[in-house]
This record gives structure tokens, sequence and C-alpha cells, in this order.
């Protein structure tokens, strides 16, 4: 094979991509590194193959001039190949910059210009399509390498190039040059940038967030030490590339630790591949988990009685003592029978469906996260945590440990990081995944970091007794109470719509005395609830006009009231007033965006007469608004909205 | 991008005629198809269209005329010997092993190359083995080329119907066909099943380099893609040509396209 690496592989100090990919050739060659299935049939590549690989690649880039320092693009799906470019490009001194394969040519534009990529891996001829569709705005774009060959025989661009045709030019340099590679190796620090992660910009144009070999492996690390991951693992690719948590679990956490990357067939195939597969270690995104939820309890709607009855009955069970069985707290022998007994028949099965047989640890992040979904899976036994971070932090600032999950925490600072929380209840960080800094962009490097190095998030925050974070809202959105006390309406929002007979909650009070709350019922679930107790009703005005549902609704709201006095960071946040809302809050009445976000600061003066309302004490308020029917007429609803009052608690002892 | 240039004669079809009973299916008939072309035949319903496919197919036997392949004229065709010859179809509606999953039913398509006898096959000895991957290999290609690695082991009759139609294609396509005929592929699809279908039938072309035979109703499909046409009406040939002369004749305008295109 190739000669003994002189390359100093004290990963300890120094630790770069390149150098634990050699440490893993000669640790464990034969294990599986990379899997990717080609015909139909699974092809595993050890870890002294995928190193031989890397070393081809590199090879091939540097004949055709890829030095130190220099961006290399990668677009397409998860691929092992591409995974391996990247390597290559890190063994000569390079930089990965990974673009989002869904992204049309000209956004993709802006990334090669910034970046000034020269070089390039697409997958196929769409990807290669798209680069060549916007050649004259990149001229930088000399060499594009793709891995697909199928439909590009008539392509004779002078800038293609196949990649087995690359792997062979890259074989023959290695030969002319044997210690070429080694020596680049060698040259490597972790000081050095590793990748160019562009977020996608809100504002203004999107930021190339640079992370250095020694930011990544220490976010990976850090997450391997918490979860215990080692060689045996196996996690799914497929995830975009370009996106921070790819990064994060498929080439930090991978080479960190050792474990086997497997790559689904197509984005069709993923959750097929994924029971083939088993995964012991998992990561999507909340939707992607609700969704699956949702498929079961269809299914399971459509199953039989006496397997909706088993199931029915030994998820109760799961209800019970699922998640204490996996967070270790006593469980009485009894309980543990009957579990035993719901895996056999329920669990065990069902994850099996979905895939999740092998999984020893799944995660997820981002927004607002139903405690029932956590529920629902910690109790069939996924330990389904969460964590939090950003493309500016490696993704990496806070982490569930195993045992100590909260459903509305994001978990207590991961190792190597120190959280702090400034002025505006904004949340801070510093620590080993910070970034280098945007990529060309002084001004704004210089604002996202304070004097004492921490890194302003953006988002407000409480940490709550035990050390966890709690994510309240963005910190822009939040605001304060007459009082000076801390607002954010959107947890509140959050929290009032858990219930499902709650479907939409706008909430007042930013420099007011108390807050109130405007509240969309949720017609199917108030609607069956009121067809259990034989409340007549003649529609969703009259459904909202009843004094029955008023209750119902009141009754949320204390109980949510109860569950905030026991937080100490917000329990005075609690909503003293409310009414039910006679029309559904619509897009088409620009009420709420195309995403089904709250317009805040349209809501309240549109329906300023309600507002004065409920902070001038009375009881009750005709209000008359305007609609657009969805064949765009538009017309006049109008009623009579009671204002009701909701216990509140005393804030509890900490 | 076309790369591969159209070459000479391939099929022919000269003066063919059949009847059923006192209906002309087909009148006189003759028309040649060219290597590597895409050769459209279009007319109003009834026309005679699958009618011209099921002789060329050898499902009819026609009562006068000939078909010449590669230089082999044929009075009529047998249907076992055109398959071996290396033309293949698709059906207008389907006619697929509901019942069985699609990399089976593509499986059958490689029953012509597949030599051992049931008894080996069924107890999966040796050279039974060997063929079934090979054969197995070669199915996978066209699945991968065809973009249906999600479905491959779901039943056929499970999947909608523009899947259908390209497990159709995958299993004439499985026969390592040199003509293919196609009978409506488009038929009962959306906009977007469309292009990929066209996206489908042109990649065949370039890759595989096979002569395309297409009955297909949509005007903008037969315009864009084909290379020649051949217009049929009542059994009979009013026009043949390029997509432009055919679309300028008076007679196809008047009996077919309505107005000029």
């Amino acid at each position: 094979m190739s000669s003994q690496p002189q390359v100093n592989l004290d990963l300890t100090r120094d630790p770069t991509f390149p150098r634990l990919l050699l440490s893993h050739a000669r640790l464990r060659p034969t294990h599986p590194a990379y899997r990717e299935k080609f015909l139909g049939i699974w092809q595993t590549e050890s870890w002294a193959d995928a190193a031989k690989t890397v070393r081809e690649l590199a090879g091939g880039l540097a004949s055709k001039g890829f030095g130190r320092g220099m961006t290399l693009g990668i677009i397409g799906d998860n691929r092992p190949r591409l995974y391996q470019a990247m390597l290559a490009a890190h063994a000569l001194g390079g930089i990965a910059v990974p673009l989002y394969q869904d992204a049309v040519a000209t956004e993709m534009t802006y990334v090669l210009q910034d970046a000034e990529i020269g070089f390039a891996f697409a997958e196929d001829q769409e990807q290669v399509d798209k680069l060549l569709e916007i050649a004259d705005q990149t001229p930088a774009l000399r060499h594009i390498f793709y891995l697909d060959p199928r439909g590009m025989r008539s392509y004779d661009d002078a800038r293609l190039c196949f990649i087995d045709e690359l792997l062979e030019t890259g074989r023959s340099f290695n030969q002319a040059k044997p210690d070429y590679f080694d020596a680049q190796v060698a040259m490597g620090h972790s000081s050095d940038v590793s990748v160019i992660l562009y977020t996608s910009g809100t504002t203004g144009k999107p930021k190339g967030v640079c992370q250095t070999h020694a930011s990544m492996i220490g976010a990976g690390r850090g997450a391997c030490e918490i979860d215990a991951l080692s060689p045996a693992d196996s996690v799914m690719a497929y995830l975009p590339m370009a996106w921070v948590g790819d990064f994060l679990f498929s080439m930090a956490q991978c080479l960190a630790s050792g474990f086997t990357v497997n790559c689904p067939e197509s984005r069709e195939t993923v959750s097929t591949d994924m029971k083939e597969i088993g995964p012991t270690y998992y990561f999507a995104p909340p939707r992607v988990y609700e969704g699956l939820l949702t498929s079961v309890t269809i299914r399971m709607e459509d199953a039989g009685r006496i397997k909706r009855k088993m199931f029915d009955y030994f998820m109760g069970v799961a209800r019970q003592c699922g998640s204490n069985l996996l967070d270790g707290k006593p469980v009485s022998l009894g309980q543990r029978l009957l579990y035993a007994l719901g895996n056999i028949c329920v669990y065990g099965p069902l994850r099996n469906t979905l895939g999740m047989s092998n999984i020893r640890v799944a995660y997820t992040a981002g927004e607002a996260i139903g405690p029932d979904l956590f529920r629902f899976y910690r109790s069939i036994g996924v330990n389904l945590k969460q964590l939090y971070g950003q493309t500016e932090t490696c993704a990496y600032v806070c982490i569930h440990r195993d045992g100590e999950v909260k459903y509305d925490s994001v978990g207590k600072p991961s190792p190597g990081v120190e959280i702090r929380i400034g002025d505006n209840s904004e949340v801070l960080v510093r620590g080993v995944s910070m970034m280098d800094r945007y990529y060309k962009n002084e001004e704004a490097t210089n604002e996202a970091f304070d004097a004492e190095g921490y890194f302003h998030t953006g988002d407000a925050g409480v940490i709550d007794r035990d050390g966890d974070l709690r994510i309240i809202d963005r910190a822009k959105d939040v605001s304060t109470l007459a009082n000076g006390k801390v607002f954010a309406p959107k947890y509140i929002e959050n929290k009032l719509k858990f219930f499902s007979f709650v479907k939409e909650a706008v909430v007042f009070g930013s420099g007011r005395e108390t807050i109130s709350a405007f509240v969309n019922i949720d017609l199917e679930a108030v609607g069956n609830w009121a067809e259990r107790r034989n409340i007549a009703y003649s529609g969703y005005v009259d459904l909202t006009g009843n004094p029955a549902v008023a209750e119902l609704i009141r009754g949320c709201i204390e109980k949510m009231n109860e569950e905030l006095s026991q937080e100490s960071m917000l329990g005075h946040a609690q909503i003293s007033k409310f009414l039910v809302l006679h029309k559904e809050l619509d897009p088409d009445d620009d009420e709420l965006t195309r995403t089904r976000k709250v317009r805040r600061g349209f809501v309240e003066s549109k329906y300023a007469p309600l507002v004065s309302a409920i902070y001038g004490g009375l009881s009750e308020q005709f209000i008359e608004t305007q609609v657009r029917f969805e064949d765009g007429r538009e017309g006049k609803v109008s009623a009579t909205l009671k204002i009701h009052e909701v216990p509140t608690f005393v804030v509890g002892k900490a | 991008m076309a790369n591969r240039q159209i070459g000479d004669v391939i099929l022919d079809v000269e003066n063919i005629s059949l009847r059923f009973g006192g209906v002309n299916a087909l009148t006189d008939i003759s028309f040649n198809v060219r290597e590597h072309e895409i050769r459209a035949i279009i007319g109003p319903n009834g026309a005679g269209k699958s009618s011209m496919l099921n002789c060329i197919n050898g499902v009819y036997t026609p009562q006068a005329g000939s078909i010449s392949f590669r230089g082999q004229t044929f009075s009529h065709m047998n249907s076992r010997q055109v398959a071996k010859m290396g033309i293949a179809r698709t059906f207008q509606n389907l006619a697929l092993f509901k019942g069985m999953s699609v990399i089976d039913n593509i499986m059958t398509g490689r029953n012509l190359f597949i030599r051992s006898n049931i008894l080996l096959q069924a107890l999966r000895l040796g050279p039974a083995e060997r063929e079934e991957i090979a054969n197995r290999e070669k199915v996978e290609h066209i699945i991968d080329f065809l973009e249906i690695q999600a479905h491959r082991k779901i039943s056929v009759g499970q999947l909608p119907y523009g899947l259908q139609k390209r497990v159709d294609l995958a299993r004439a396509l499985a026969m390592e066909p040199q003509v293919l005929l196609l009978d409506e592929p488009m038929a009962g699809m959306n906009v977007e099943e469309k292009q990929d279908m066209c996206r489908f039938i042109m990649d065949v072309k370039d890759e595989f380099g096979t002569t395309i035979v297409l009955i297909e109703h949509d005007m903008g499909v037969v315009m864009d893609i084909s290379d020649r046409v051949v217009v049929l009406d009542y059994g009979k040939k009013i026009g043949d040509g390029t997509p432009d002369e055919v679309r300028a004749n008076d007679e196809v305008i008047q009996a077919y396209l309505g107005t000029s295109h």
C-alpha cells in the first residue's frame, strides 16, 4: 500500500482532519468508514480504502495546481467521494466550501465569487449544468470534477473532468512524488481554516463562516465524549452538506470517533435505506420526527380493533414509565415487566418500522419542539435529545446529557463551552467551537464578538435553576413589561399552542402592566370536545362565543400560568386576561405570514378596539373586521367578544 | 447535443395492408425508420397506429406487404423472433404483472438472456445463481437510469400510473433492444411527468443508441423530439417527413392537426 507516514500524528495538541484520517487508517484499517448503495447493494469502504482514495484525490488536485489556502467547492447530495474530496483539500492545506445542492444557479454565483472558488466537485450532470450556466460570472472556476458520468458523454468543456480520471492522474502524481502528500499533511495546523459555511442571509448577503480544524474537531470530540461515540457507531448522512450540522456529524464527529457514515441512494430512498442500515446515532429536524409520529398515528387509526387496543394500552404504559426507564430513574418491577411485554408487542416493532431499532441516541434542534414529541419517542425507547448551536459555533453550544432531558430546555453547556446571559436576555457563548471569522467581512465579525470574546447569538434565553438553557425567542423580539421585567411573547404563545385546543395565540404586554392574549381555537379539537359533551354549535363563530369553550380555554391558560409560576425567570409572564377571537387569523388577511408566523404589530393595530377594551378593564367588546374570502371577495365579520380573566399564581420559590 | 448520427435504414415497412373482416385497418402503408432516429407515428384515433406497431411486433399478421429488419425481409413477424432480433415495445394500457414487484417485472424482460432450466433456477444452483446476478446487475443499471430505485420492491399494482409506465419502459429496455416501439408513452401524464418521460426517451437514444418508433398524441412532444414523422388517417398514410414538413402539409392539417401549428 502506501509508504509509512512520516507525519506527526500527535492528535492531542494539533489535530487536523487529514491527520485524524491517517490515524484511523493505521489503527483500524479494515473498519468500515463510508458506505454507499450502488446498483442496489451497499458498498463499504474501510478506513484504509478511504485514506487511499483521499491520497489519490489529493494527488490529482495537486497535479492540477490546487494548493495551500485555496478553496474547493462541493456541490451534491451526500456521497463518500465528496467527503473524501474535502479531506483531500484539507490534506493539501485547502478549505472546503460546500454549497446547497438545491440552490439555483444564481444563488450559487455569490458563493463561488465570494469564496473565489477555482476548483469544484459536482455530483452529476444537473450540478455541472448549473455551474456551466453561470460560468461567465465565475471565471475563476477552471476545474469541475464530476462523480456521475451519466449524460456527460457529449460534454466537451475543457474544465470538466470525470473523477475516475482525476484518481488516475492522482495515482501517477503520487508515484512520481511519493512524499508530497505526507509533507503537505505535516504542514497543516489545527488553527487553519477547514471549512467556510455560508449562512443563509435573512438580512443582506450570506456570510461565510470560517471554522478551523480546531473548532470543528473540538466540537466533534466534545459531542463524542457526551454520547460515548465509538467506531462501532453508524450514522445516515442525508442532510445537506452545506449545513453546519452535517459537517459536524459526518465529518468532525466521524473523524473524531471513527464511526461509519452511510450515504443513502437517493432522497426518495432515505427511509428505506435507514431501515436497512439501522443507524445507532441519528439527527433530524423536528418536522421529520413529527411527520413520523403523524404517520404512525394515522396508520394505527386504520388498524384493526385488537391492534388498536393493544397499541393504546401499551402506549399508556410507555407514557408512565418509558422515559423514566431511559433516564435510569427508579421504576417498579411490575411496570418493568409490563414495559418489557410492550417492547415485544409494540415498541420494538414500532422502532423497527421507523428504522430506529439500533438507535442509541437521537438528536433534534430548532424551533419550539412540543413536549409530546419528546415524550412519545423517549417513552418507546428512542433516546431523543436536543442540542443547540449556530453555524458560527459549529452547532455546538448546549446539549442534553443522558438522564437529564428536560423537554423545554436545550440542555447544559457542552464541554469546552461557556455561556452567559447578556443584555436583553441575549445568550452569549465563548469556547472551543467559535468561528474564526466571517470570510472577508471584518465589520460583521467585530459586531458578532464582544470585547471579552463572547459570541452574540441573537437568541434570548434564560438559564434555569438546574443550569439548563432555555431559549425564549429571538433577542430582537423580546421587550419588557411596564415593571421592567422581561417579556418574550413568542415563548408564551408557543406554550399556549402546545394545548391541542389552541391553534394560534397572540400575546400582548410590551410596556404594559399585565399580559393578555387573543386565542384562536382549533376547530377540530374543540369541535370534537364539544360534540362529546353534547354542546351544539352552528359554526366557527358560534363555537368561539360558547361560554363552555371559554371555560375550556381558561382552564388551559390557568394550567400554563401555574407552570410558568414555577419558572423563576419567567414566572411573572402569566396571562391575566384573554379573549377568544371570532375568526381565525389568516395569511390572506395579512395577519399571519405565509409561513404562518404571527404579525404581531399588524394584529395589534387591526384589533386595536379589543386591545384597548382589555386594558381598559371592559368585560366585553364589539368588533367588526374585514375578511378576504378565498375567492378574493371581501366581507365583514362581527361579534361581541367577552373578555375573560384568568387566575394567576404567585411565582414559586426557586 | 446529438452525437449519434442518424444512420441507414434499419426497419423498412413495405406496402402493408391489414384487414379485420370488412374493416381496412391499414391500406398499403410504406415507410422506413433510420438507425438512431426518433420516428413518430401520429394520426387520429382509429387511424391504425397501434395496428402498425402490432404488425411490426408480430402480434398481427398483415394480409399483404413485408417488413425488413436489417436487410432481412419477412412477410409476417413472429413475436418471439422479433424479440430475439432486438425489437422491444411498450403497451398503451401497460401489460405489467400487477402483483409482482418492480424489480421482478423488469427481470422478466431479461427472459431471453436466461439459459438455465427451471430446475437449476428453482434450486439456485451455481450457473443459475451466476446468471441471476449478472442479469440483476443489468436490471439495476436500468433502475438507476430511470430513477426508480425507491420503488424497487413495491408491487407494481400499487404504483401511480406515471411510475407504472416507467416500469413498462424499463422492462422493454431490459431486452437491450435495437429498436424500441413506444405505444403512447405519455398517455395520462401531467406536464411534469411528460417532461420526465421525454427526457428518458432522449437519454435512451443518447446513452444506448436505440432507434425509437413512437406513437404519440401530444403534438408538442412530437414536434419537439422526433426526427421524422409518419401521419396515418383511416389506415392510409397521408404524410411522411420532418416535423416541419408534416406540420405544413394541408392534408395533415385537415385530417388531424386542425389549425396550422
